[in-house]
């Protein structure tokens, strides 16, 4: 399957005849779901069928709708200069729209065995991952630590500094993106630890999860990141 | 695992109801108490300092009906895992975090729970062992096979007075739980300085007393709670509790003690 994406374009004009002034017509896109560049079942034994269905279909689904429908409450509000709502909408934006952002990376972080998931990275990333942790074993067990132990709902995230050139390890809480965590970060690998990533496969042995992901990650595309931001 | 093969009869209900777990909500005594489920050994037996390898601390608390009783609202499979495996590494966690540390080993849980939360910056202690076994100890008694319903007397009462009505309360308390971030608890909860009942959702693990408060009920809004049976329709779980768990029997109990700390109000005399 083909990664489309889809981002569709939905124009609202304002058809008001005021005196006042008034803001310029802006257009709100709206976003849909992308499509997996894989099937459902490919990432097993690691993440099963199942899980990734439900997460695609259903969980990442249910941001974007969210998301969808907190921009259209914004938008209104910001034609209305009813700036109490436009605050109040704020954390339905980050937790939807992070949601959103971050699932959406997650999906091409991820590639069947047979499409190269799980093959270490090669190149100016495996370089510095070398350089910084010493060696890929070193960072993955840091990632592993970093994501069992974290309180709740989260991501753990490889990123880099894009100022500083430097690789990193952050988690966020609930569906914060990395950008929360330093405004110069990028993410180049994220792992959903939210319960329902691995709930139905692992139960409550987040672990397990985490040890078994690292055989269906792709690398491919965290060096493509870390090599536009570092070129 | 598994609890008692009491089938529930209807004095077997009511004993269930009462076999409660008693929080005590007095001021943290600093003295060595035997805890509701546990055993202490340690200095006691032979003189010496420490005790020999054998101690127990908290055991698991099994929930006041059979893991199938809750059929078809939450199922067997759900609660073996939930309360099996998820509550008892969180009453393990503890304990093993109680053998390393002597100033906590001594405290209730209620103490644990207010002393690991640490004033808002909670110890490790804190998030998969004390505050987790109080959750989900109070859990399984939020919930009763053939729950739902309503509430009556005192306690339909009280929640006319502070929500204006049941409906409102019912209204309030599910959008608490659909609309919460991440990970967390809604709960019904008598505040203690307001001297009145509201509905409060909380993150991870935190839990109302650590500001002092009482609570009533509450619902498990981790994902692990729910997805298994109904996997990502949260709103179908929320109602599913609201409809057929949720167990008023136990809200009374916890609302007639609280009311020994909190003054709800005058008698009302009768003008002669």
């Amino acid at each position: 399957m083909a990664l489309r994406s889809s981002i569709t374009r939905r124009t609202l004009t304002l058809g008001l005849n005021s005196t006042m002034l008034l803001p310029l017509s802006r257009s709100l896109q709206t976003f849909s779901l992308p499509d997996l560049p894989y099937d459902y079942g490919a990432l097993e034994p690691a993440i099963s069928g199942e899980i990734m269905q439900l997460h695609h279909q259903k969980h990442h689904q249910t941001y974007i709708t969210n998301y969808n429908k907190a921009l259209e409450q914004l938008h209104e509000a910001i034609q209305k200069g009813d700036s109490s709502t436009v605050v109040k909408l704020q954390s339905a934006i980050k937790f939807n729209g992070g949601g959103h952002v971050n699932h959406s990376i997650f999906w091409k972080n991820l590639a069947p065995i047979r499409e190269g998931g799980g093959e270490p990275p090669k190149a100016s990333l495996g370089w510095a991952i070398d350089t910084h942790f010493g060696s890929l074993e070193s960072l993955i067990q840091k990632m592993n630590a970093e994501g069992a132990g974290l309180q709740g709902s989260g991501w753990v995230w490889v990123g880099v500094n894009k100022e500083l050139k430097k690789l990193v390890i952050e988690t966020t809480p609930n569906q914060d993106p990395l950008v929360t965590k330093g405004p110069h970060l990028v993410p180049l690998l994220g792992i959903d630890v939210w319960e329902h990533a691995y709930y139905l496969q692992y139960k409550n042995v987040r672990p397990d999860y985490l040890k078994n992901i690292w055989k269906v990650i792709n690398w491919k595309y965290a060096s493509e990141v870390y090599e536009k931001e570092c070129a | 695992m598994g609890g008692g093969a009491r089938k529930p009869t209807e004095k077997g209900k009511k004993e269930m109801a009462c076999q409660l777990l008693l929080t005590d909500f007095t001021l943290p005594l600093k003295s060595l108490k035997l805890s509701h489920s546990g055993l202490r050994l340690k200095g006691r037996s032979i003189g010496l300092q420490k005790a020999s390898t054998t101690v127990a601390y908290y055991g698991l608390k099994t929930p006041p009906y059979n893991l199938d009783d809750l059929e078809p609202y939450m199922s067997k499979r759900a609660l073996e895992v939930h309360w099996g495996v998820h509550h008892r590494d969180f009453v393990d966690n503890l304990n093993k975090q109680l053998g390393k540390s002597d100033i906590l080993y001594g405290y209730t849980m209620d103490e644990l729970v207010k002393a690991t939360y640490n004033n808002g910056n909670p110890l490790p202690e804190f998030n998969n062992a004390a505050a987790e076994v109080w959750n989900h100890d109070f859990f399984w008694e939020s919930m009763q096979p053939g729950g739902g319903d309503m509430p009556n007397l005192g306690l339909l009462e009280q929640i006319e007075k502070d929500f204006g009505s049941f409906t409102n309360f019912r209204e309030m308390f599910v959008e608490a739980a659909l609309s919460l971030f991440g990970s967390g608890w809604v709960w019904l909860v008598l505040k203690r300085q307001e001297k009145r009942l509201v509905v409060v959702k909380t993150s991870n693990s935190i839990n109302p007393i650590v500001w002092d408060d009482i609570p009533i009920l509450n619902l498990d809004m981790w994902e692990h709670s729910y997805y298994l049976d109904y996997k990502n329709d949260k709103a179908r779980y929320v109602s599913t509790f609201m409809n057929h768990l949720v167990s008023w029997n136990a809200a009374m109990i916890h609302m007639a003690r609280a009311e020994a700390f909190v003054n709800l109000g005058e008698p009302k005399m009768p003008i002669a």
